[in-house]
């Protein structure tokens, strides 16, 4: 293929912006990402620009940008606020913090020790990402400018090289050296099924000719996870340039984004950044001066788990009701409106401009044998530090439950962690120190999904978290084939049973054979790996269903209907507080005797737990 | 592969070779292994959705072999332990939420659920069962289709059929989950939606969540009735249907054992819907030439299928001049009855004569309830009926002796046989057209592009001279199809001056009120051959020259298009679209 001369110079276009933000003088990051924002971000924000207005008493420079950016990824610690040049990260800034930071540390150069990250295990004041475990220890690419830019700003995405792959790309011409660039990346759909996506994209490709799509899958479902979102809300450019590099290596025109309508924040950035990069001519038709057009459409889901799955998302582009279709055909040969379709995740599709310009050997050089490059997790649950994490593939567990996450909360014991949200699998103890990737992670029951990573201690009743998540999947199955329709709903009903403590052993057998029969049959991604979670806490954790059917007793002390609350007779004192607290009655009892629960009565809401001043009344 | 390049693969071990076949399950039904399924019909697309059908394919584990299509190869199974255990599982989940008051369901006997239940030894149903209480109320407001969605296994048959034969999604599915539901819009009875009583969703269903409503009880109300004297008249496509309720094959003519036991189960008169076919022809005919002299209201349409017109007064109601007023031949036979009848038959009144007719169809049951054909056919019986009630009185189908129908009324030509099939009309009326001009009958009576009722023969055209001027006729089947040609008219490019339609895909062969065919597409086709093989061997192809219709002319309608031919064999149309529900301000 001839190579073409691009009417656009973008080391140009990157010297100007990057001179723009050398303008800025001093950058105060303040994540605006929607956990921030919820958080009080956009006030901080504007009383960091009022303090602003004063540039005079600025050093450098002589001035200083308030720059909302995308998430930073240590979600529970907002609003967060970085100052780059000052090499210091303030945690939970709240708008009245804002002229302390101004006065104290900008102005006179003295750190608010107050408002620093407070390291979980040493608990010593910590000053900046480089020292914080949490950001330390990640190796950030798909979410490298989340944070670092302006997400709404495309002069601040081109000074951190956004467009210039799409630039090489269209200069070299030669879509198929594009493929074989991802395909030698060893980049694997982040979406959750782990497909190689180059392969993907050589099938689309090979239907070159007429009509072809893009799809961009930014229907992120998993509850807790948000990796799509912020990189939607916090690098929306990346994503685009993506988008453009694909569909020029598959010969498409047109390319859709399904976001959900939850993520309005995502929607708002996206639809401008498409503005903006239409009007840079790096979207659009004759981009950068070649014959290459692209138009990125919007679609904005309606909130259905299942329309992450492909074939429903292309259902419900088409304007049909959100159900899968039976694959084959797959979308690569049958997809959008009946023409072959490449249908990239977004945190995939935001990997793709990296490799183009560092390498596909630079990608493949981290991550494991058979899973390259970096992923992302949103990591909950029972760990100090909270929130969206990056590691390369391979990352123990362990590293990132005690390192990046700071360990158990409140010194709890670690008991398992669910990966992959609905679809994965419980992990525990025995799983800490294998090296997490694809393959790995399927042969130890879970998957990656699209990276949920929920860390649970003694504290969490595992039954009660299959039930949970079974309730999920039971609500959102579309209800299009039987097993997952019917299956679903019948294994939560056994779940229901056991978690309330009428379960049989008889249920167990028929709760894991109907597991099997919904994992081999039903028709899409949805229902082959709704019974994961139950599947995998069934064989890591037999015992505790066991003792939920058997001894009726939830070891966790989590499950209500299998809780008791007693009075210690020896300890009671006969004040009366709890009977007078207790809303049903329950309690009997004379002044200054002991006094008594009637069961029947009792709805376990532990009011009179807590009501005892003598620490008489505990749940067993 | 083995030699010349013929693909094959292993069913159970055994190799077969394939062809065009879609999926494992139309390879494995080639190899004579019926594979169980809900939601396969191969006229619809596929679905994937029961998961019956799951066959175990060695390095591609369990797979739905409805969606899978072969490759040369392939070793599958059908009957591993892993697919046993999954299509029970599925029955009895299935079963589980299922009213499984088989016995007064009008679908015993019938009911794929049953069916495979039976076969699978279902004796037990592990799951919580749905609770009496939970049951929705049936829907009977329709004249054609009874529904209850306490059966529906929501394979979607039925809203694939709506929607890809029709075009009309009266039906689709609600809500999420184990709540999804069939439903109308807003729940609406189906009454009260823009359903056109074609009958497909039900002739689709695997089990009694639609059905054709049966009229059984008052024929037998007619029948026990010593004060009336009961006729009964056969669409054409009834006989070649029929006989598969009896073991015969599809398409075998079994219409002179019809009219046995016809006599044999007390009705008094028994005629033949085909008599009334060419009449039919007649009028049409006629009209069709009086508006090419007159070039108005071209092209014209067909009217013999009622699910057709009432699509149009529903949707086109700007275009109802474009219908032919010609009654159907089942509104044409019964008020030419009621009126000459009692001339020729002793006993007969006007006021004691009651017409029962037996058609392949769910939408005559609404034509005869239109208030513009009111009292003239009093109950209207399905083919399925009319066997049912051959079995309910115990009538040796097989072994009854061949009558002849009553003359006149009974007699008639190959054209009217052939109204069975999608393309029959506009054959049957080229043929009288012709003659009409030209005073000569046509050289070749088979207009052999209108002919076939497969899928791909859903859109026929065919172009005839008549003394000079060429006449361009398309012929549908689906209401799909037609509004394709409707579309074309409302924006100038149509070409063609007669548009046939008929509802169902096939025309009446496949019509709702055949026994069940939906899971063979050949069955149609067979049915459609059995009608051209009797028009072919028939003395008298052409309905102008069928001896009783020229007598009825000649002794009283004079003409085609008379003032007593309009009066008894007209009708009218008017708009009868519904507030719909966008319209609702």
């Amino acid at each position: 293929m001839e190579k073409l001369s691009l009417n656009v110079d973008i080391k140009n276009e990157q010297k100007k912006a990057q001179e723009l933000i050398q303008n800025q003088g001093l950058r105060v990051l303040v994540c605006a990402g929607t956990g921030c924002v919820a958080n009080g971000s956009m006030q901080v924000i504007e009383k960091f620009k009022q303090l602003g207005v004063d540039v005079a008493i600025l050093n450098e420079k002589d001035k200083m940008t308030a720059v909302p950016t995308g998430c930073h990824g240590f979600c529970e610690q907002g609003v967060l606020v970085t100052i780059p040049k000052l090499k210091v990260t303030y945690v939970k800034v709240k708008v009245s913090d804002v002229e302390e930071i101004f006065e104290s540390h900008i102005k006179g150069g003295k750190p608010v020790e107050r408002l620093l990250y407070v390291d979980p295990m040493t608990h010593n004041h910590v000053m900046d990402d480089e020292h914080i475990n949490f950001y330390a220890k990640q190796t950030r690419t798909a979410l490298k400018n989340c944070g670092n830019i302006n997400a709404e700003s495309i002069d601040e995405a081109i000074a951190a090289r956004g467009y210039e792959a799409l630039y090489m790309v269209l200069a070299e011409n030669n879509p198929d050296k594009v493929i074989e660039t991802i395909e030698k990346s060893g980049l694997r759909g982040r979406g959750g099924g782990g497909f190689p996506t180059g392969r993907k994209w050589r099938f689309t490709a090979a239907n070159k000719g007429g009509k072809s799509y893009v799809v961009c899958n930014g229907d992120e479902g998993d509850p807790g996870a948000f990796m799509d979102r912020s990189v939607m809300e916090g690098d929306p450019h990346k994503l685009l340039e993506g988008i453009a590099i694909a569909a020029f290596a598959v010969g498409a025109d047109e390319a859709y984004i399904y976001v959900r309508a939850e993520y309005p924040l995502a929607i708002k950035r996206l639809r401008k950044a498409i503005k903006d990069a239409e009007e840079r001519n790096f979207l659009g038709n004759n981009i950068m001066g070649t014959n290459f057009n692209l138009t990125i459409h919007i679609r904005e889901g309606a909130g259905a788990f299942v329309c992450g799955e492909e074939t429903a998302l292309i259902a419900s582009i088409e304007g049909e009701r959100g159900m899968p279709r039976p694959k084959p055909p797959f979308p690569a040969n049958k997809g959008l409106f009946g023409r072959p379709t490449l249908i990239n995740n977004v945190e995939t599709l935001a990997n793709v401009p990296v490799i183009i310009l560092k390498g596909a050997d630079w990608f493949s050089s981290m991550g494991t044998e058979t899973s390259k490059g970096t992923k992302t997790f949103a990591l909950t649950g029972e760990v100090n530090n909270t929130g969206l994490i990056e590691v390369p593939m391979g990352t123990t567990l362990r590293q990132i439950i005690f390192d990046i996450g700071g360990g158990m909360r409140e010194g709890k014991k670690f008991k398992a962690v669910q990966i992959g949200g609905p679809s994965g699998g419980c992990l525990t103890e025995e799983h800490l120190d294998i090296p997490m990737d694809y393959d790995n992670l399927i042969k130890a029951g879970a998957m990656v999904g699209s990276g949920g990573l929920v860390v649970m201690s003694d504290k969490t009743c595992i039954v009660e978290v299959a039930r949970f998540f079974m309730n999920f999947t039971t609500n959102e199955s579309c209800g299009k084939c039987v097993p997952c329709r019917e299956g679903t709903k019948n294994m939560l009903a056994i779940l229901q049973k056991i978690v309330k403590g009428n379960g049989t052993m008889e249920d167990l057998d028929k709760l894991e054979e109907l597991a099997e029969v919904v994992k081999a049959g039903s028709l899409c991604g949805l229902g082959k790996t709704a019974p994961n979670p139950v599947l995998s806490t069934l064989k890591y954790f037999r015992d505790e269903y066991i003792a939920h059917i058997q001894d009726k007793k939830c070891p966790a002390g989590v499950c209500k209907a299998l809780k008791k609350i007693v009075i210690q007779e020896e300890l009671c004192k006969g004040c009366t507080k709890c009977a007078r607290n207790c809303p049903v009655g329950a309690i009997q009892g004379t002044v200054k005797n002991p006094h008594k629960i009637d069961q029947s009565k009792c709805i376990k809401c532990g009011a009179c737990v807590s009501a005892c001043p003598f620490k008489a009344i505990v749940s067993e | 592969m083995t030699e010349n390049n013929k693909k094959t693969l292993f069913i159970n071990d055994i190799e077969v070779e394939f062809d065009k076949e879609k999926s494992i399950l139309e390879v494995a039904k080639k190899a004579g292994i019926e594979i169980p399924t809900f939601c396969y019909r191969p006229d619809l697309t596929q679905f994937g959705a029961c998961r019956m059908c799951v066959v175990e394919i060695e390095k591609r584990g369990i797979q739905a072999s409805c969606t899978m299509p072969p490759e040369a190869g392939l070793r599958v199974y059908t009957n591993t332990k892993k697919v046993r255990k999954i299509r029970k599982t599925i029955l009895e989940l299935l079963l589980a939420h299922h009213d499984r008051e088989c016995t007064t369901c009008s679908k015993s006997g019938s009911c794929e659920l049953q069916k495979y239940s039976f076969e699978y030894g279902i004796t037990n149903i592990p799951f919580e069962k749905i609770k009496e209480e939970d049951f929705i109320p049936i829907d009977s407001s329709s004249y054609s289709i009874q529904r209850d969605m306490n059966k529906c296994i929501l394979c979607g048959a039925c809203v694939r059929a709506c929607r890809e034969f029709q075009g009309l999604s009266v039906l689709d599915f609600y809500n999420r989950g184990y709540r999804a539901k069939v439903q109308t819009m807003a729940n609406k009875n189906m009454f009260d939606v823009d359903c056109v009583n074609c009958g497909q969703c039900a002739s689709v269903c695997p089990t009694g969540a639609l059905t054709v409503k049966s009229n059984i009880d008052m024929v037998y109300d007619l029948l026990l009735d010593r004060e009336v004297k009961v006729a009964i008249q056969f669409a054409p496509s009834v006989r070649v249907a029929l006989g598969e309720m009896f073991g015969l094959k599809a398409g075998e003519n079994s219409i002179k054992k019809m009219y046995a036991a016809a006599r044999k189960l007390g009705f008094d008169l028994v005629f033949d819907t085909n008599f009334s076919a060419d009449l039919t022809i007649m009028e049409e005919a006629n009209e069709f030439v009086q508006r090419v002299v007159k070039n108005e209201n071209l092209p014209i349409f067909t009217s013999c299928c009622p699910a057709w017109v009432r699509y149009m007064e529903l949707k086109h109601p700007d275009m109802l001049n474009h219908l032919s007023t010609a009654k159907s031949p089942q509104e044409m036979l019964s008020s030419t009855i009621k009126e000459f009848a009692p001339k020729f038959y002793e006993g007969v009144t006007k006021e004691n004569l009651k017409v029962v007719s037996v058609m392949p169809c769910s939408a005559k049951k609404y034509e005869a309830k239109r208030e513009e054909l009111k009292g003239q056919t009093d109950v209207v019986l399905t083919t399925v009926e009319f066997a049912k009630m051959i079995q309910t009185e115990g009538i040796d189908f097989n072994n009854l002796k061949e009558e002849e129908a009553n003359s006149p009324f009974g007699g008639y030509s190959g054209g009217a046989t052939i109204f069975g099939a999608s393309g029959g009309v506009a054959e049957a009326a080229v043929r009288t057209a012709y003659n009409m001009i030209t005073g000569k009958n046509l050289e070749n009576l088979d207009i052999q592009p209108l002919r076939g009722v497969d899928s791909s023969s859903r859109s026929k055209e065919a172009v005839v001279d008549i003394q000079g001027k060429k006449i361009k006729i398309r012929v549908v089947s689906t209401l799909i199809e037609a509004e394709k040609a409707i579309k074309e008219i409302k924006e100038g490019k149509a070409d063609f001056q007669m548009l046939e339609v008929m509802a169902c895909p096939g025309g009446c062969v496949n019509g709702a009120g055949q026994p069940i065919s939906c899971k063979d597409a050949r069955i149609k086709e067979d049915r459609m051959e059995g009608l051209y093989k009797e028009d072919k061997n028939l003395a008298v192809r052409n309905s102008h020259e069928n001896p009783e219709i020229q007598k009825l002319y000649k002794e009283f309608l004079e003409t085609p298009g008379s003032k007593l031919a309009h009066h008894l064999l007209h009708t009218t149309y008017s708009d009868k679209r519904k507030g719909s529900y966008l319209d609702l301000k």
